[in-house]
């Protein structure tokens, strides 16, 4: 269950942004990719999700052990915390919500309407959709976005409770993520794309 | 070497540029001839009287309409299929083309059936057909429009050509089997199966072929357009990035 | 993928006005009809499965960007995409999802509306079956105008500009339908064709649409 990603090239629209990706990343390992904004860090994360088509490189990972959660939190507002974790339950074919209730701390919050939730209490119903998926590897994109120090410290502990049962997680973020030694960094501004690349759309006019 | 290379952007400028001049040329000898003559030079029709001679316009102009949602057609599955960037410029610019043809079509057909009715309008299978065709141009014109990265905007338009392309078949029997009660018989024929007498028909052939060579032209040049703009554009972005 | 369209029944049914609205659109547009043409009951009653058609197909247009957008603004609809349901299923389950939330309510209101247009007796049913017949591809060709949208923002007008002509079949076979049906005449064409064109659409069209999303989605 590792994900292996090798001489990888992604783009956004017509501009090749990253070129030459390399990494590996094993069970009980976090990565957390590092880089300035524009750069390419969500771009990046959303090809190994599957969602753009990669440019070059190979992305070597057994898809159904992935799940994604992006930028935004697509939490319903007007469905309850046990409504929206009981429909990813359903959709990926997991049975019970329980133990990421309990794992998150949102046993109280069971019945409120996501719209009611604070930022911290959305990043953990994020954190516990993951968690319901049922999958080991997760990819997040800036996944502490809004959060303050105490929220940003839980949502470490969380990583390494994943991490520590045996799954990773790939991240991708600007700022500190609390995590310290236990998970690898990567700046992915080494592998920013000197010039666009021939394959780059609007390059072919040239 | 086969036809391909000319997908290479910069070649079909190349070609394009070359082969322009000579096209225009032609294409305005065949127009100029084609409508003096049938304008100027042919007798009035005894039933029609001179208004018949909107068919030098009219025919060719409906003619190219549908030809060119064709083309697009055409050129909409190369693109999907093969990424030629200049298949899927060309759909755009012959669509511009296409969508002036099909007005033109339209308000011939009214000023054609005006005399003949008494109206400027009925709702005939032909030119209904016409007028959703009109509908149809104008949504793949807007939606191009309205999307920013172009490599997006040329996959949508392609596979909303195609979607309706299906859909403009099934309105023409849909449009056909809702007027078939009206107008039966009294409508103008614009087929070839009608006797056009010679004199009518030759001059209609060089506006046909006129109209074509339009046609081709001006696909041509607003091909070249588009591709000038991009290059413009990756010109820009070599600069910033 | 039944819990997907539970959900989504259930989002509209909260959303406020889901349900309501695009009934409330028929009955403005039925009841702005008369007004426009004049009250005489025998030219309204002549005219009255094209205007139900009409007005029904109308309200159908307004909640079409509702369909993928709010989803696509608070990212449920990357965490769909990324989810062990195929995108082909995503989007018929949407599109059954809008036809209940919409066309249905449309197709129960018809004959209640027809009494303001002086619909004769034997038209009800037609325009029952018509319109029962003739809304689902409403909401299948509607999902794939969603879909092309999706991005754009306010693509509303847009959206209405590219699925209309699309529309027009259904629209003509379904009003002709219920226009044989009230003067008697037989009606095998169009029930026919009617059927043929909502079967087909409904299996070719999520294809489509499904390529579409992945495109929008990039």
């Amino acid at each position: 269950m590792t994900l292996t990603v090798s001489n990888l090239s992604v783009a956004r629209g017509s501009r090749i942004l990253l070129e030459g990706v390399h990494f590996t990343l094993a069970a009980g390992q976090a990565l957390i990719l590092r880089g300035p904004n524009g750069l390419g860090k969500t771009t990046l994360l959303r090809t190994l999700a599957g969602l753009q088509k990669i440019e070059t490189g190979q992305v070597s990972v057994a898809p159904e052990t992935t799940v994604y959660a992006g930028h935004a939190d697509g939490i319903k507002s007007t469905l309850t915390v046990r409504e929206n974790l009981q429909f990813w339950a359903k959709v990926f074919g997991t049975r019970d919500i329980g133990p990421a209730l309990a794992a998150f701390d949102l046993m109280d919050l069971i019945d409120r309407p996501g719209g009611m939730l604070s930022a911290g209490q959305k990043r953990r119903l994020g954190l516990a959709r993951l968690m319901v998926t049922g999958r080991s590897i997760w990819m997040l994109d800036e996944p502490t976005v809004s959060l303050d120090t105490h929220a940003v410290d839980q949502f470490a502990t969380m990583i390494r409770r994943h991490i520590g049962q045996g799954g990773c997680a790939v991240m991708a973020t600007h700022i500190d993520l609390g995590l310290g030694a236990d998970a690898q960094v990567l700046d992915l501004s080494q592998f920013r794309a000197t010039d666009p690349a021939p394959q780059s759309s609007d390059e072919a006019f040239l | 070497m086969s036809l391909w290379q000319y997908a290479n952007p910069v070649k079909f400028l190349n070609l394009s540029g070359k082969v322009l001049p000579a096209l225009s040329v032609l294409t305005v000898i065949c127009l100029v001839t084609g409508l003096y003559w049938g304008y100027f030079v042919t007798p009035d029709d005894y039933k029609q009287g001179s208004t018949v001679k909107i068919i030098y316009i009219h025919v060719p102009s409906a003619l190219i309409a549908i030809n060119a949602w064709f083309m697009m057609l055409v050129a909409a599955l190369i693109w999907l299929i093969r990424r030629h960037h200049v298949s899927a410029l060309a759909a755009k610019a012959a669509s511009h083309v296409g969508v002036v043809m099909t007005l033109i079509a339209l308000i011939t057909g009214a000023f054609w059936g005006q005399p003949m009715w008494g109206t400027w309008w009925a709702w005939d299978p032909r030119l209904t057909s016409f007028l959703i065709l009109f509908l149809f141009y104008l949504g793949y014109i807007a939606l191009w429009s309205a999307i920013e990265d172009p490599d997006t905007a040329a996959d949508l338009t392609s596979v909303l050509c195609i979607v309706g392309s299906v859909f403009a078949v099934l309105s023409r029997y849909a449009v056909n089997f809702w007027n078939q009660g009206l107008h039966q018989g009294a409508t103008l024929s614009l087929d070839k199966e009608e006797n056009i007498s010679d004199v009518f028909y030759f001059p209609l052939l060089f506006c046909i072929a006129g109209f074509v060579l339009l046609f081709l032209v001006l696909t041509l040049v607003g091909t070249r357009a588009e591709i000038r703009n991009r290059r413009a554009r990756a010109l820009v972005a070599r600069e910033r990035g | 993928m039944i819990a997907l369209l539970i959900r989504d029944l259930r989002l509209a049914l909260r959303a406020g006005g889901g349900f309501g609205l695009s009934l409330a659109f028929f009955l403005i547009v039925v009841v702005l009809i008369p007004f426009g043409v004049g009250p005489e009951m025998a030219l309204l009653s002549k005219i009255a499965p094209g205007i139900l058609w009409v007005g029904a197909l109308l309200a159908c247009l307004l909640s079409l960007d509702r369909i993928f957008a709010l989803d696509f603004e608070d990212g449920s609809l990357d965490l769909l995409a990324t989810a062990p349901l195929p995108l082909e299923g995503i989007v018929m389950v949407k599109a059954l999802a809008h036809w209940i939330t919409t066309g249905l309510p449309l197709v129960i209101a018809a004959p209640f509306l027809g009494v303001l247009l002086g619909l004769p007796a034997q038209g009800y049913v037609w325009i029952i079956v018509s319109l029962a017949l003739g809304t689902p591809a409403l909401s299948v060709i509607g999902t794939f105008g969603g879909a092309l949208t999706v991005g754009i923002k306010r693509g509303g007008l847009l959206l209405s500009l590219l699925v209309l002509p699309l529309y027009v079949p259904t629209l003509i076979f379904g009003a002709e339908l219920a226009r044989r049906g009230v003067l008697g005449m037989d009606t095998t064409t169009p029930i026919l064709m009617l059927g043929g064109i909502t079967c087909a659409v409904g299996a070719l069209l999520p294809f489509a649409s499904a390529a579409v999303l992945k495109i929008n989605l990039r």
